[in-house]
């Protein structure tokens, strides 16, 4: 008989066919060790992977609620530190509702403690699950649910809020960005994070086929398009410092109608307004120059 | 046998779930152009691309057990080896 392979993630969930972000958790999944035990917070990633009676999870898994992931990772950080394991590595898994709104208070206080361990967002840039509600990561201009475009609305707006720069001020020790369709990239970006001792965040854009109106087989197109518009670019941060970044000397910008007018979401926008966001872009290049 | 008592779920056992009957094209890989860099493997949201051993080098296989037939695959081959066909015209016993 065949052995049966042992996925950390394994076909079977029902996320919707070519989801951004199960492409994002895959990667993710190849930069861990067996010795990992995961917090998850509610969202699509809880309930796709997770649907009674059945679990694609091959790793120790975890939800509670909605807003308390990164508290309940401290729990099981402090039961790890009485039983003497210090080998086996504590991370939560988070979309951009509970991570940018509803998690906010607890992951201040678990990066404010210091405490060793790896918050990884899934951000798309809505409530997916829920149905594409505005979140505190929706960029200025998108139409949700919750912000619809009309003839007296552009839907959102707001800008997205600056998660690194939260993450940032509390001197968490490596915080990265990264994007759905640079698998290699999410990998790496996870093996570093887990060699080092102390918090850590990444930030995954992770292109969501019907919040944002997509093809089917679009995300990794989406994703990498973001990079080269420079509206959602590579950054690693360690120690506060950054050290890489995808906006070099020589980068050079992409238009943002080539990111804007294959989403569904942005379709409403005029020429004016996708000046206004190409201006957001050319600030993210000036910032994130290196 | 006995530790597996207390889990209210067992791993892995979405493997249960076969997703690909929400399949309406499939995807298949010309092995004489593909260049083996795995990538279709490492996006697939799935996971249900593996890279076996063939004589003409790495190559994916596709488990359309799971394949939702996304076709992210092949929009992001950079040799265009994968061709989205139809599932209503496939011949699925050949």
């Amino acid at each position: 008989m065949k052995k049966e392979k042992k996925y950390f993630l394994s076909p079977g969930h029902n996320a919707c066919s070519g989801c951004g972000q199960l492409s994002a958790v895959q990667a993710v999944m190849r930069g861990l060790n067996k010795d990992t035990i995961i917090a998850n917070a509610t969202g699509c990633l809880e309930v796709t992977t997770t649907a009674y009676p059945e679990s694609a999870w091959g790793l120790p898994w975890i939800h509670s609620l909605f807003e308390n992931a990164a508290a309940v990772a401290s729990g099981i950080l402090a039961s790890l530190k009485k039983r003497g394991d210090k080998k086996t590595k504590v991370i939560v898994q988070a979309g951009d509702g509970g991570t940018f709104d509803i998690g906010l208070g607890l992951i201040s206080g678990m990066w404010e403690r210091g405490e060793n361990i790896l918050y990884i967002c899934y951000d798309t840039e809505s409530y997916s699950n829920t149905g594409i509600q505005a979140s505190g990561a929706t960029p200025y201009g998108s139409s949700t649910t919750t912000t619809p475009s009309g003839k007296q609305s552009i839907g959102s707006t707001q800008n997205k809020k600056d998660m690194l720069a939260i993450a940032l001020a509390h001197n968490v020790k490596y915080v990265a960005q990264s994007v759905a369709g640079f698998p290699t990239d999410i990998t790496n970006k996870v093996k570093k994070a887990l060699t080092i001792s102390g918090p850590a965040y990444i930030q995954i854009l992770s292109p969501c086929i019907p919040g944002w109106n997509i093809d089917y087989g679009d995300a990794a197109t989406m994703g990498k398009l973001a990079v080269k518009t420079g509206l959602y670019p590579l950054l690693e941060y360690e120690n506060g410092q950054l050290i890489h970044s995808s906006i070099t000397k020589n980068f050079k910008a992409e238009p943002v109608e080539n990111y804007l007018k294959k989403q569904g979401r942005f379709k409403h926008l005029k020429a004016t307004d996708i000046k206004a966001i190409s201006q957001i872009a050319a600030y993210n290049i000036s910032k994130y120059k290196i | 046998m006995k530790k597996n008592n207390k889990l209210s779920l067992k791993p892995n056992s979405a493997l249960n779930n076969k997703t690909g009957s929400w399949r309406t094209s499939r995807p298949k890989t010309d092995y004489n152009k593909c260049i083996g860099c795995s990538l279709c493997s490492q996006l697939c949201p799935e996971g249900c691309i593996e890279m076996i051993k063939t004589k003409k080098g790495l190559k994916p296989q596709t488990n359309y057990d799971y394949c939702k037939g996304c076709s992210l695959c092949a929009n992001e081959c950079p040799v265009k080896a994968i061709t989205m066909k139809s599932e209503y015209n496939t011949n699925h016993h050949e």
